[in-house]
């Protein structure tokens, strides 16, 4: 997954836009890979909960069709009707702003509104998305907690497409999600692997592993939101940023490095970790015109891997790399070394020697070139 | 005696931190089980005052515990034999991590749990993410707390499903401070390690990622078992990754006490990539009984603590330690070697920073991974 951890800078504006929205809603979300693995449930059950303990709590959304359970539960809490467009159903957005509860509970975070006749006269009265609609309610200091299926996740949906083979339609971006104050996994797997006590067949072979496919996604999308949570939290707390759990591979280059084993190798090992892979040059002047091509093959190779690539500005490469390194909690530091004579009595004091004693808390990793 | 009966299926709730609701969820699907027709019964549960959680134990069968004397008082143990006699389909057994008192069968309850599946029974069990050994530094990374009850990752990789128990953390909190998890005293002072905000939300990044780990290397599993028949795995998101080649990794072990750390390190990857891996330490003297005891122990120790692991270790002979790792490595087709960093202020730093400096300068055909201790943030 091609997720990349803001810059300091971002993160920055990030806080900043945190404190000043100290009168924004939460939001929370419950994510699921199937229907029918109890996120409404999950989600009502807490509504019912929240009121319970004296929370001002409403429901703008339901689904068409609710289990049993969902039924009793939704008779509790005070409803505010989809109000309807065209005969189409939404959200009715005016009505919740005037209630103004604490709390509304949406299930169903994907959903498009019906999109009226285009008419350029006339201002369109809803937003066409319905994440649109809680993005709205948000920022008018409501909480929200809604639920959403991993497959309408628009940065995931062709690759879900390709399990599930149904296509979708109304979508949500994957940065609405990252942004939520909360998400929940409800991580219920497929009962035929472990109740199936007796043989399963073919077809339900195939069903399990499309759903375990489905539930390793949302897992790990799940953990880059709380990567977020994690290192916004820490920043605000002025701490140090290495606790996440995420490998991040830092990849170092120079013209002469034998860079494609050590890129390709990185890109390998964060796949493999779902870990991030950053490939980093210190920037040096009067490059002459051939390292400057191989320079910049390296990087094309780096790329084509789908790194995050890095320049870096120093007078010291070692320190600029490793103090990036901190920065940005690296895990793991690919470097090259080349075997030539004499190399034992010249590694004391060269730049892998220096990485490898500077480098608090993370491996190194040193490639014969 | 039934040998024939196929080992039972074992399901792990996996949480991350206590009070996220494993146990509740656990007895959960054991009513359920029940429900449909199924055997089950309570081999073991911790009830810590929960009224919501004992609630779900109603007409669940409960197999006594054992007493055990031990030092003139009396603990109490999961009875596996008594659980074997009674013969249930089904078997629920909260707190898979756990130690047995000394005087009880087995070390581990794990342990305990393996006789339950050998003879065919299905096991429900609970655990939190933080007794993982391969997490171990991370953990005491991430808490401060050093946990010494840990479970080799094997184990749980064999474990037929991963469930992650989910709960936001502030939620959690609030259990905790409405006293649902702890007694007063005890939550005051969980919130001074494994409860802290930060601590929380990091173990819980953990144990996501595990999860999907775990979910993604059964699925491995079968495609493997199920062979060329199976449809190619999904390319990932932003198209193919180079093929993979086989990974051997080797981890020098020594005294040390960072040699844990490596071991740890060193199989994780190991895990994370399919690779196989070995570990070895090199003697000048060969056989275990010439070498001074001090020595020899803890050589010994380390090297049992990777074979628990299930790594193939072994201790070698040889005058040069650098030259005696890479013709193992050689001989056996090893990609990556995995060393402790020296610490500087430690003894023998000076030779062992040799030592790294020998095996990179000899290491023409293999990558080199320096591995440093983790700090605390």
């Amino acid at each position: 997954m091609e997720t990349r951890r803001p810059t300091p800078e971002e993160m920055l504006r990030l806080c900043e836009a945190e404190e000043d929205g100290q009168s924004r809603g939460r939001l929370k979300v419950f994510l699921g890979y199937a229907s029918g693995v109890g996120k409404s449930f999950r989600m009502f059950d807490e509504g019912r909960r929240r009121k319970e303990r004296g929370e001002d709590v409403v429901i703008g959304a339901i689904q068409p069709k609710t289990s049993g359970e969902v039924a009793e539960i939704i008779q509790k809490i005070e409803v505010v009707p989809l109000r309807h467009v065209d005969g189409s159903p939404v959200m009715d957005i005016p009505a919740l702003l005037a209630r103004h509860p604490g709390v509304c509970l949406v299930d169903g975070l994907a959903y498009d509104n019906p999109v009226r006749p285009r008419d350029p006269f006339k201002p369109v009265s809803h937003n066409s998305s319905r994440w649109e609609d809680v993005r709205d309610l948000l920022a008018a200091g409501v909480s929200v907690i809604t639920t959403i299926n991993i497959q309408y996740i628009a940065e995931l949906r062709e690759r879900v497409e390709t399990l599930t083979h149904k296509h979708v339609g109304q979508t949500v971006p994957r940065n609405f999600l990252y942004n939520a104050d909360e998400i929940v996994v409800v991580d219920a797997p497929p009962d035929a692997t472990f109740q199936g006590f007796g043989s399963t067949g073919e077809e339900d072979a195939v069903r399990a592993r499309r759903l375990s496919e489905l539930r390793e996604i949302a897992l790990l999308l799940a953990a880059d939101v709380v990567d977020r949570q994690l290192e916004s939290y820490l920043r605000r707390n002025g701490l140090s940023t290495t606790l996440g759990a995420q490998e991040r591979i830092l990849v170092c280059v120079t013209p002469r490095a034998n860079a494609r084993p050590m890129i390709e190798s990185g890109r390998r090992n964060a796949d493999r970790f779902h870990g991030e892979l950053i490939v980093a040059y210190v920037r040096q002047p009067d490059l002459r015109p051939e390292d400057q091509a191989a320079l910049d093959g390296h990087l094309a190779v780096a790329r084509a891997a789908r790194a995050q690539i890095e320049i870096l500005d120093g007078d010291e490469a070692v320190e600029a790399i490793l103090d990036f390194a901190r920065e940005r909690g690296v895990t793991q530091i690919f470097v090259g070394h080349s075997l030539q004579k004499g190399w034992l009595r010249r590694l004391r004091g060269s730049h892998v020697d220096r990485i490898i004693r500077g480098a608090d808390g993370m491996d190194v990793r040193v490639f014969p070139h | 005696m039934q040998p024939t009966a196929p080992r039972g299926k074992l399901k792990v709730f996996l949480g991350y931190a206590a009070g996220v609701g494993k146990t509740y969820q656990m007895l959960s699907e054991a009513q359920e089980l029940k429900r449909k027709g199924l055997d089950v019964v309570i081999g073991y549960f911790e009830p810590h005052g929960r009224p919501d959680t004992i609630a779900r134990t109603e007409g669940l069968e409960t197999i006594p515990r054992r007493r055990i004397e031990y030092r003139g008082a009396v603990f109490e143990e999961m009875n596996t034999a008594a659980i074997l006699a009674r013969r249930p389909g089904v078997c629920v057994v909260d707190e898979f991590p756990h130690t047995n008192v000394p005087g009880s069968e087995r070390v581990k309850r794990w342990q305990d749990v393996d006789l339950l599946l050998d003879a065919g029974i299905d096991v429900l069990t609970t655990m939190n993410i933080q007794h993982l050994e391969s997490l171990n530094d991370h953990v005491w990374q991430i808490s401060g707390v050093r946990v010494r009850e840990t479970i080799p990752d094997w184990v749980v990789q064999q474990a037929d499903q991963v469930v992650m128990v989910d709960l936001a953390p502030e939620a959690l909190l609030n259990r905790l401070l409405r006293g649902v998890v702890y007694t007063p005293e005890k939550a005051k002072r969980a919130l001074e390690n494994f409860f802290r905000e930060s601590t929380l939300v990091a173990l819980r990044e953990l144990a996501l990622r595990q999860t999907a780990h775990e979910v993604e290397a059964r699925q491995d599993r079968l495609n493997l078992q199920q062979g060329a028949g199976s449809e190619p795995p999904a390319p990932s998101e932003a198209g193919e990754t180079p093929a993979p080649r086989v990974d051997r990794i080797l981890i020098h072990v020594t005294q040390d006490p960072s040699t844990a750390m490596v071991i740890r390190r060193g199989k994780r990857v190991a895990d994370y990539l399919h690779a196989d891996c070995f570990a070895v330490a090199v003697h000048k003297l060969g056989s275990p009984e010439s070498i001074p005891a001090g020595e020899r122990d803890a050589l010994e120790r380390h090297l049992n603590f990777a074979r628990n692991l299930h790594i193939e270790a072994r201790l070698l002979q040889g005058e040069d330690v650098a030259e005696t790792l890479l013709e193992f490595a050689r001989l056996n087709g090893v990609t990556q070697l995995f060393l402790a960093r020296p610490v500087e202020h430690r003894a023998g730093a000076f030779l062992r920073r040799n030592l790294v400096h020998q095996v990179v300068a000899l290491a023409a055909d293999m990558q080199v991974t320096i591995v440093a201790e983790r700090k605390r943030g």
